[in-house]
């Protein structure tokens, strides 16, 4: 068959295709037990710089479990990319391509894709797996039965760097009379955590300044960073996302900002830091699982998958925050449908199960030796009732090359988080009349 | 040969100055109709309609309200996505308002709201044109963006500050939420950009399309032949803004289902731009050409490589992507600066002469 009529044959097989309906449900080529997880990954556009190491870390530890274990449980993962270039659009066509395959779990990485996904979720009968993003609420499973976003959320995020701030002055009534500033992106993300902000405000007895960035202002932060420079805020907090952050990071040291009391939420990355230089040194973020690849599992992906010419990540980079981040999302992947294997005693499971997989994850400090995680991150337990553990974060400093870890695992501030968490569904259920009620049974008792 | 109008006398006055003065064409268009809403919603496939169908019509409703205002009243504007958002804003306030109301006259009514807001903003239109037109109606876009991320009230204070399709039916069955069918979704949407696209069609025909083409060609020579030049371009940018507002409304509900502000940001307005100038300036057919081209494209070009057999990353089709279809606009420009609807007259032409062109 010539080149040309090849062409032509597969236009019309496509257009037949899109015509013609459903894609077959994904099978490994030897015929064998396959799951299938796509992956929303964004390798282009404006928020590339973040996504790429995110889509290779996510890749390459699924890949890793192919190459060394055949998959899991018997099962090969069949892993597929999705460009969303972080356009909701992009990622709603994707979530149409990949909906009627059969996939066990969908991981939109955006917020704004996230949000339509949550009330399709239940009858697509396909969990939504939004780690530490996405719609903060969703944490409560007794509300959202197939929406999961662990390990904690942005209003865990945020009692932490208040703990963080304390235990730097010595204590929570040392922060009466201090000004805290909060740069963040205007948009639902930066926006959630105020209400909480202004709450600890009031109860701690210290200021607030808002710095809003608008998301076609990133990076033009000038008039924000003068006010830094007029307030004085005593602490810097930041939640920010794209080239916000690396700006923001630049902004502050061109202005002497003392860097050690920058925090911000998990999002930046080294080469954010890097970018501005060694005036960036001292700069902190939360965090929740290691940087580097001083652990078993990370040797792993060296071996089985880089070393093998496998995978899209350049030298050097895997064992960056961001890279990291991305293992530990597959990470709840794979445990997500290893226990649905053990749960139903199928090897080819389906997003009902994966759903009662995910809500049985129990990373116990043995669970996660074995998998070679052994003090990359801390244990979590999600149940029916929290899909989010509400696990705790440390905080890493920047020393010019790298981040490095600086104190030990701060919990959240249950009292305080857990009240606000629960009215934001409640809200969210009045708002969207006739959300359904859970049916969904419970294995986890 | 089949597409030659040999024999078809006209004997009235009205039928010369139809619409579509050829019978082939009624044909066609009778089958056009025929298939999109018979065919494709019974045999095409549920990704075909929620994710090709259903943005293809909002994108081209979209257009086709920009054309009217640029194409056929020569007012350039950058604010369309900020009127999509009043649209989509304004259908979210009066469906949580009144939720007992039908959703479609909703949807009709926030383009009224969006109507007014563009008249707001197009008021400027009559001291200022072109370029500097443009600014004004960007400042239209950035106030309106910024209305949608700092007023609470517009999404009622919702924590993640996007708004959210509630689940609204018709006739007992569900056209918004999750449970809605893309059938009976892609269905609402193409009998909604069916009737506006019949009314436009009135419109630019008639008395309302001359005076506006009249503006467009020389504003002066208008208002010298007794055209009033504000209230014509202000019907002009109502009418396009009525168009996006309930462009933007048929995008939250029936295609996102709920929405961030940056859903409505300048690079939306720019796509639709884009569709208006790839299509064809002034002509309603060009509206959906250019959506159908910038944005079923990509997707057509996503298809084909697997398709072909080539496993190719995700992000390098993307790649790809984005040069191929930048290729062919530049490619489509050169060869017909007036758009595809200009390309569409030519094949027309010549078909009528095949194939014995003199």
């Amino acid at each position: 068959m010539g080149y040309m009529s090849k062409v032509l044959l597969s236009a019309a097989s496509g257009a037949a295709m899109l015509l013609g309906g459903q894609l077959a449900p994904v099978q490994a080529q030897d015929g064998k037990d396959a799951n299938f997880v796509p992956l929303f990954t964004y390798r282009t556009g404006p928020f590339s710089g973040s996504g790429i190491p995110i889509a290779n870390g996510m890749r390459d530890y699924l890949e890793m479990l192919n190459q060394r274990d055949g998959g899991i449980g018997g099962a090969k993962i069949v892993i597929e990319e999705c460009e969303t270039g972080y356009d909701t659009k992009k990622g709603l066509e994707c979530y149409e391509a990949v909906k009627g395959r059969n996939p066990v779990m969908v991981n939109p990485w955006s917020t704004g894709i996230t949000l339509p996904l949550i009330p399709r979720a239940a009858v697509d009968k396909i969990p939504v797996l939004s780690m530490a993003y996405g719609l903060s609420a969703s944490a409560d499973g007794q509300t959202f039965p197939w929406i999961f976003n662990p390990p904690n959320t942005y209003w865990d995020g945020l009692s932490v760097i208040i703990k963080h701030i304390a235990d730097e002055l010595g204590g929570l009534d040392k922060l009466k009379g201090k000004k805290i500033g909060y740069i963040y992106l205007d948009a639902g993300f930066g926006k959630e955590p105020i209400p909480m902000f202004e709450q600890f405000a009031k109860d701690l007895g210290f200021e607030l300044k808002l710095y809003p960035v608008a998301a076609t202002d990133m990076q033009n932060q000038s008039s924000q960073w003068l006010g830094v420079r007029r307030d004085k805020p005593d602490y810097m907090v930041m939640y920010g996302w794209g080239a916000l952050n690396p700006t923001a990071i630049k902004e502050a040291a061109r202005i002497n900002y003392p860097m050690d009391r920058f925090v911000s939420i998990w999002w930046p990355s080294e080469d954010d830091a890097r970018s501005a230089g060694p005036g960036a040194k001292g700069f902190r973020e939360l965090n929740w699982h290691g940087v580097g690849t001083d652990f078993p599992v990370l040797k792993d992906i060296q071996k089985h998958v880089i070393d093998k010419g496998l995978s899209k990540v350049a030298k050097g980079k895997e064992g960056e925050v961001l890279y990291n981040r991305g293992v530990y999302n597959s990470m709840l992947i794979a445990e997500g449908i290893r226990n649905a294997q053990k749960l139903t005693g199928k090897k080819a499971v389906t997003g009902e199960d994966v759903r009662r997989g995910l809500e049985a994850i129990n990373l116990t400090p043995e669970r996660l030796k074995e998998l070679g995680m052994e003090g990359f991150t801390d244990p979590l337990k999600l149940s029916c009732a929290d899909h989010n553990g509400h696990g705790a974060a440390f905080v890493q400093e920047w020393d010019g090359q790298k981040y490095v870890k600086i104190g030990g695992p701060i919990k959240p501030m249950e009292d305080k988080v857990g009240p606000v968490a629960a009215a934001a569904a409640k809200d969210y259920v009045e708002k969207n009349a006739g959300w359904p009620k859970r049916t969904e049974a419970c294995d986890s008792k | 040969m089949l597409y030659r109008e040999t024999g078809q006398f006209k004997t009235s006055y009205k039928a010369d100055m139809a619409v579509f003065p050829i019978r082939q064409d009624r044909i066609g268009l009778a089958v056009i109709l025929l298939l999109a809403f018979v065919a494709a919603p019974l045999f095409g496939s549920a990704f075909l309609l929620s994710a090709v169908m259903i943005p293809l019509l909002v994108f081209a409703l979209a257009a086709l309200g920009l054309n009217l205002l640029t194409g056929y009243t020569g007012q350039l504007s950058l604010g369309t996505a900020g009127f999509m958002g009043v649209g989509a804003y304004a259908c979210y306030k009066l469906t949580t308002f009144f939720p007992e109301v039908n959703l479609i006259v909703w949807i009709l009514a926030s383009g009224f709201f969006s109507a007014a807001v563009g008249v707001l903003f197009g008021l400027p239109s009559l001291r200022i044109k072109g370029f500097y037109l443009a600014v004004a109606t960007l400042a239209a876009q950035f106030f309106l963006q910024w209305c949608f991320i700092r007023i609470p009230w517009l999404y009622n204070n919702n924590v993640s500050g996007a708004i959210e399709a509630p689940v609204r039916t018709l006739f007992g069955m569900p056209i918004t939420g999750p449970h809605a069918t893309p059938e009976l979704r892609y269905l609402v949407v193409l009998s909604i950009v069916a009737l506006l696209t019949w009314i436009a069609s009135n419109l630019v025909h008639g008395r309302v399309g001359r005076s506006w083409m009249a503006v467009r060609d020389m504003d002066i020579a208008a208002e010298l032949m007794g055209i009033r030049l504000l209230p014509t371009k202000l019907l002009a940018f109502a009418v396009s803004s009525f168009y996006c507002g309930v462009a933007g409304a048929l995008m939250v509900f029936l295609w996102y289902g709920s929405a961030e502000p940056e859903v409505f940001s300048i690079s939306q307005s720019f796509l639709i731009l884009f569709m208006v100038i790839i299509g064809g300036l002034g002509s309603l057919i060009g509206s959906f050409f250019g959506a159908a081209l910038i944005y079923g494209l990509p997707i057509v070009l996503k298809s084909l490589f697997p398709m072909l057999g080539l496993s190719v990353g995700a992000a390098t089709i993307e790649h790809i992507t984005f040069m191929v279809v930048g290729a062919m606009i530049i490619g489509f420009l050169i060869v017909e600066p007036h758009g595809l609807a200009s390309i569409w007259r030519t094949i027309k032409q010549k078909l009528r002469v095949w194939p014995f062109p003199y």
